[in-house]
């Protein structure tokens, strides 16, 4: 299994490279056969699997990741992830043809082949992954790669929103998410989910069963598109078709539904579980179809009926009966196959005729025959109309759920049912019939790479509708999964008539109806009923998430004007004072207790060391010109040096000595260009900043007098001294630990000088800039800076834009 | 001696950061140059005093027969001064070219980026 993701992302890899070289063929579509034959085969591979997971074998990889985190790449088969393996790998080859053919002639095709097979292997591993650590790092994967896919058209601001509003709302879902699911692994004492199925009932009653359950939910409802974080999913449609098709309906808002299913059997059971998924399903459902019926662009229809189904299956998973959770796979497999085909219908539409209002569009069933054979042949599996696979799955549907005790969910089911209905109406009636309008008037057929994946799609979803048998085999394995116990399947086109099938003639006849009364323009007699809906859901949620967007940006540029301020007297002020108040907030009472007088066990000539070294200090503070101030810092250098001598240190001495006489050489040298030294602060300023410095100057002599009172042996410097002759061959042991023990540190010492002798080297070469006054001269002087960039020399940036004063 | 040390590195450390909260971008290379003395200092009375008895193993023996001074400060003090030494040429250099390109040595007047 892990070949499988390791081939798909060596097609992601070679994906741009395929691109150029069939690009120079000539042919820019091909490459999407070429690479969909990765996914195709993996597709064969799961097929292949199939009896082994129907007769519930074992099969799964197991590969120690992080040992220490319980980090394992544990892949697992059974007939959950099967079932959505298929989808992922068979969509996703479609996918990969049909996109050819969208962007055809486009330079970023071979961008956008990799990012969908990336995109690809995320939402296999997603689907695969037995290890709950595992599958989060594929969620917020798949998170990210949606990220890039809606900003595909980076260029356009909007798009950029959507994909930004994405992936804040599912990747702040995945932040909730990991939490709950660490409580549940914390809680099962094991993150691989075969192992947790064996200690559901513990968990169940343990105390973080409710909060983890939240936490999780949140973030499958994120994904999902659940209200009230549903208003990501339209948005999302600023995508090229293609990503709407894959992602936005067929794969990754399913991850948070599937979740809900893979988790079914460890959580699923209670009230709590019951009442929280199922009413935020029902509310979904129903808010999605009404939604669907108040835009009029074709990829926003699908998208508001794409929320409807995932409240659909959030409502029948919460349910969790038996009968309900192979109602909702059912669901699931035929809104895959409608909606994806369906949405590249709505492609090739906008693809022909640059148009997506369906208010603008009509006539096109004589210009795209093929396009029109598939958008019926999945309007009427979304219709839910016999023989297709969408009438068994809605039949299951309004079977399992009319069982439940009251009959509120089913009366929601059937209201956002005829909902879909009326939606099927303007996605695949309204275009195709009538007179042509003047958007249509120059429509065409696009290739075979534009049409054959919807019909396929089409058939294939007729095919499962009229030989219902292995695709039975296959929910019952995966219901099973839910479950987590055998559950027998017998789908059948047929039933007999019964309530089930008048129900489902109700809604046909119910969306038809309200298809026809929208059709007439009678819109208006409803329209109350929709601003209670726009005001309450559709721009709530949406207000909400702008407002928290907004503060946190303005949060944000408040706090950074106020801490970084760019004055560097403040920088150091602040660290300066938290230093301090740190130091004796912490330390205050022992530092008191500790301070006990010590023996004052001077000599003279140390004395007149110590004062010379203060005395200098204040001179070099107190100097008014340059030259004074240098030459005070040398003084207390030399005398620092002199400490050196007369404390056991002369290694330190020397290197002190030639240091501070090559500094104030430096010193001078440059200073003689600069300035004198201008008074630029008040007498107050300068008695704040006195005030300041003193307080940290004897803050730190206290510290210090502090830490030599609790002074410990010296282990460290003992076992230098005792291993210096033996180990090192050398007597001085400030340099055997220099270039011996230490010696690595000199290296990283010695890079540091290295880097900054390169520094100042390319800042001395670098010519005295003059302003530029001319145009040319700017010319000539960013020239210049790109040469310089070009060398590896660090420029200020000032200094790139003015003209070499040479040059001119 | 340690209670004397003490005062001078705290004296050194106030005088040092007085001169780095300055303006005048050339004091506070001055203040940038007694911090360094300052910490050089603190580290080698911290590290313990010892008059006189340099860290040497005197010939024929493995290990120095009385107390020596610490050689463990020393080595850390003098990789900082060699440090600071770099730090601060490379400070002058960036002042001295900052000076030159936009002629002024007021902090206050460098504060945008892009002059």
């Amino acid at each position: 299994m892990l070949l499988w993701l390791l081939a798909i992302l060596i097609a992601a890899a070679v994906a741009p490279t395929v691109h150029r070289g069939v690009g120079s063929l000539g042919r820019g579509s091909l490459g999407g056969w070429v690479l969909a034959v990765v996914p195709a085969g993996v597709f064969i591979a799961l097929l292949t699997l199939w009896p082994s997971v129907v007769n519930q074998q074992d099969v799964s990889v197991f590969v120690d990741w992080v040992p220490a985190l319980n980090l394992a790449v544990s892949l697992r088969l059974d007939g959950l992830s099967l079932l959505f393996g298929l989808m992922v790998t068979g969509i996703g080859a479609l996918i990969l043809v049909y996109a050819g053919a969208y962007l055809k002639g486009d330079d970023r095709l071979g961008h956008l082949w990799m990012l969908l097979l990336l995109f690809m292997a995320a939402m296999l591993g997603l689907v695969l992954a037995d290890n709950l650590l595992t599958l989060f790092i594929f969620w917020e994967l798949t998170s990210i790669t949606s990220y890039l896919l809606i900003g595909f058209n980076s260029d356009r601001p909007e798009s950029r929103a959507s994909a930004l509003q994405a992936l804040l709302v599912t990747g702040g879902g995945g932040l909730v998410l990991l939490p709950g699911l660490i409580l549940l692994g914390l809680a099962g004492n094991s993150f691989e989910i075969s192992m947790l199925l064996t200690s559901a009932e513990p968990i169940r009653e343990h105390s973080f069963y409710l909060p983890m359950l939240v936490l999780i939910l949140v973030g499958a409802f994120t994904k999902s598109a659940q209200f009230p974080f549903h208003f990501w999913l339209p948005n999302a449609m600023a995508a090229p078709t293609p990503i709407s098709a894959y992602l936005h309906s067929a794969t990754m808002v399913k991850a948070g539904v599937y979740l809900i299913a893979r988790l079914h059997p460890i959580l699923g059971g209670t009230a709590e579980w019951f009442w929280m998924i199922a009413s935020v399903g029902a509310i979904t459902m129903v808010l999605g179809a009404v939604l669907a019926l108040r835009a009029t662009d074709l990829k926003q229809i699908l998208a508001y009926a794409t929320i409807s189904v995932l409240g659909t299956l959030t409502l029948l998973l919460g349910i969790g009966t038996e009968a309900t959770l192979v109602a909702a796979l059912a669901v699931l497999v035929a809104h895959a196959f409608y909606k994806g085909g369906l949405f590249m219908v709505a492609g090739a539409i906008d693809h022909s005729v640059h148009q997506r209002d369906v208010r603008e569009l009509g006539g096109l069933r004589i210009a795209m025959p093929a396009t029109f054979a598939a958008a019926g042949l999945a309007g009427c599996s979304m219709a839910g109309v016999l023989p297709t696979f969408g009438f068994i799955a809605k039949e299951t549907w309004y079977e399992s759920v009319g069982h439940i005790a009251g009959n509120g969910f089913l009366a929601a089911s059937i209201l956002s049912n005829i909902g879909l209905v009326a939606a099927v109406g303007f996605v695949c009636v309204k275009p195709f019939f009538g007179g042509r309008t003047e958007s249509t008037q120059h429509a065409h057929e696009g290739g075979p790479a534009m049409w054959g994946p919807p019909v396929v799609l089409g058939i294939a979803g007729l095919a499962l509708g009229l030989l219902p048998t292995r695709i039975s085999e296959l929910l019952a394995t995966g219901s099973g999964a839910i479950a987590g116990r055998t559950v027998s399947v017998h789908l059948a086109l047929w039933h007999g008539v019964n309530v089930t099938l008048l129900l489902s003639l109700l809604t046909l006849a119910g969306g038809i109806t309200l298809y026809w009364i929208l059709r007439r323009g009678q819109l208006h007699r409803l329209k109350p009923y929709f601003y209670f809906f726009e005001g309450v859901i559709q721009y709530g949620p949406s207000r909400v998430y702008h407002w928290l967007l907004r503060t946190v940006n303005q949060f944000a540029r408040g706090q950074t004007a106020l801490l970084q301020n760019g004055y560097l007297r403040f920088y150091l002020f602040t660290m300066v004072g938290l230093t301090v108040a740190s130091v004796w907030m912490a330390l205050g009472d022992e530092l008191r207790s500790h301070l006990e007088p010590m023996p004052l066990d001077v000599r003279g000539h140390e004395v007149l060391l110590a004062c010379l070294i203060l005395a200098a200090a204040v001179v070099a503070v107190r100097a008014k010109t340059w030259l004074l101030a240098v030459g005070a810092l040398g003084v207390v250098g030399y005398c620092v040096a002199g400490v050196f001598v007369l404390f056991g240190a002369p290694d330190l001495a020397m290197t002190q000595f030639v240091i501070e006489t090559l500094t104030v050489v430096l010193f001078v040298m440059a200073f003689s260009r600069l300035p004198e030294f201008r008074r630029l602060s008040t007498s107050a300023t300068r008695g704040r900043d006195a005030l300041i410095a003193v307080v940290a100057g004897a803050t730190i002599t206290v510290l210090l007098l502090f830490a030599m009172t609790v002074r410990s042996n010296h282990p460290i410097s003992d076992y230098y001294l005792a291993h210096s002759v033996s180990e090192a061959h050398g007597r001085n042991v400030v340099n055997v630990i220099l270039v011996d023990f230490r010696a690595l540190d000199t290296l990283g010492e010695i890079t540091v000088l290295a880097i900054a002798a390169i520094g100042v080297y390319s800042l001395l070469t670098l010519r005295p800039p003059k302003q530029a006054d001319g145009e040319d001269d700017a010319a000539e002087g960013t020239e210049e800076c790109s040469r310089k960039d070009a060398a590896g020399t660090q420029l200020d940036s000032t200094a790139g834009r003015a003209v070499d004063a040479e040059g001119v | 001696m340690d209670i004397l040390l003490a005062i001078t590195v705290g004296g050194l450390y106030a005088a040092g950061i007085y001169m780095m909260l300055r303006r005048n971008v050339v004091k506070l290379l001055i203040g940038l140059g007694l911090l360094s003395h300052a910490a050089n200092l603190l580290l080698f009375t911290a590290g313990g005093l010892v008059r006189g008895r340099v860290p040497v193993i005197p010939d024929g023996e493995t290990r120095p027969l009385v107390i020596v001074a610490d050689p463990l400060p020393q080595a850390l003090i003098l990789t900082a001064i060699v440090i600071s030494f770099a730090v601060l040429a490379f400070a002058l250099v960036l002042i001295y070219r900052t000076y030159q390109t936009l002629g002024t040595e007021d902090l206050d007047e460098l504060k945008a980026t892009d002059t």
